[in-house]
């Protein structure tokens, strides 16, 4: 199998996008997709600590010591997260609120253990960047098709980005008579509507 | 013996080095994100506990040294005149500390609004101290400088149903809220008077 830098972008979009193929890293992609703008959020700040920590154990993975690698991922990956939250914090709080616990728990998302492991720690920077890329792009816009199903049919809205002010995104698309089902916006909605997704992934094949 | 080495000199290196990086970045971004947590949590409360009052108490605010701590003070002026403070102080809730904004006129030493701002309450029970303006609204009028009780521990304030632990953090907040305004008032004051020229 060649490695090319296409190839291992393109692989996280379809064929191994994260939840949906891998089925890795479902805690986040269950718990805080009830909004389209949450999805991405939450993707977004998954796919910057992907990024950063693939190039970092990649580039380190010659002075990595075999045994105590896990170690130094986590210490890696944690750094990240922690970066992510004070920016999160700093410039995105109301996004900051409405993930609350979830951004800490980034650190254990095996989406990026699993990368750290199974590719970064076995390939060049380049390669490692391409693949981060791709797995958060995938994880991004699957996080957000999840989003868009339950907010659609949960509260007949699409929001994708909330400012102090004005909402940017779709309110009442069917209508202001449509009576949303809330079910799809609490936890059993979240694992029905991905029972779904992963059924029509199958259907459609690769 | 070699390799030992290494894993301990490599793993000591990374964690002094995030640790080094994650510290200067909370340094440089404490400010901004203080800046956030008053437009979006704290302020919030103070809008609504000093409502009606002429100026911006966000804007207006100062603190004053309590020993290690320093407290915020938030004023806001009524016809006119700087006479009412808003402060945060804590009480230990069911999940954590619930952070609890109050509002003291310092005329008369009454409490003219409470608001809880920072929980980790259980939704729908506990944290409906945050949003049911029924359970806040019993400690307006209320004098600061008696302690604060829910009725069940002999006392003026009728707790939320199901959230008995979390009533009394408020009610606990409310009480160190006395107690730290007892202590500063002269400070509050002389810094009032500042307001008002």
């Amino acid at each position: 199998m060649t490695k090319t830098l296409t190839h291992e972008f393109v692989k996280g979009l379809w064929k191994e996008v994260p939840p949906l193929r891998l089925v890795l890293g479902l805690c986040p992609t269950l718990a805080v997709t009830k909004t389209v703008e949450n999805g991405i959020g939450m993707g977004v700040a998954t796919a910057f600590v992907l990024v950063c920590s693939n190039i970092l154990v990649s580039a380190l993975r010659n002075i990595i010591p075999h045994q105590v690698r896990i170690a130094c991922f986590i210490i890696i990956i944690a750094a990240f997260v922690t970066v992510a939250e004070l920016l999160m914090q700093a410039y995105t709080y109301p996004l900051f609120l409405s993930l609350g616990i979830f951004i800490p728990l980034i650190v254990v998302n095996c989406v990026i253990l699993g990368r750290a492991e199974a590719f970064a720690y076995k390939n060049g920077v380049m390669l490692s960047l391409a693949d981060g890329l791709g797995m958060g792009v995938g994880f991004t816009l699957s996080l957000a098709a999840l989003g868009a199903v339950r907010e659609l049919l949960g509260a007949n809205n699409l929001t994708i980005w909330t400012t102090t002010t004005s909402v940017i995104g779709l309110q009442e698309i069917f209508g202001p008579s449509f009576q949303p089902f809330t079910f799809m916006v609490e936890a059993p909605g979240a694992f029905v509507s991905l029972g779904l997704l992963l059924c029509l992934m199958n259907l459609v094949g690769d | 013996m070699r390799e030992m080495i290494t894993m301990v000199v490599v793993l000591t290196v990374l964690s002094t080095f995030s640790g080094g990086v994650l510290a200067s970045l909370k340094n440089a971004t404490a400010a901004r994100i203080e800046v956030q947590q008053l437009k979006f949590v704290k302020g919030p409360a103070i809008k609504i506990i000093l409502k009606g009052a002429s100026n911006d108490p966000i804007a207006d605010r100062f603190t004053i040294k309590d020993g290690d701590t320093e407290r915020k003070f938030f004023v806001g002026k009524f016809d006119g005149k700087a006479n009412t403070v808003a402060f945060e102080s804590y009480g230990k809730g069911y999940g954590g500390d619930v952070g609890l904004m109050v509002g003291v006129n310092i005329e008369d030493d009454t409490i003219v609004g409470v608001g809880v701002t920072t929980h980790m309450e259980t939704p729908g029970l506990g944290a409906t101290a945050k949003t049911n303006p029924d359970f806040t609204s019993q400690f307006k009028g209320l004098s600061i400088k008696e302690a604060l009780k829910i009725t069940k521990d002999g006392g003026k304030v009728n707790a939320l149903s199901g959230a008995t632990i979390t009533s009394r953090a408020v009610c606990v907040a409310a009480t160190g809220a006395g107690n730290i305004y007892r202590k500063l008032k002269p400070q509050l004051v002389e810094k009032l008077k500042e307001f008002n020229q």
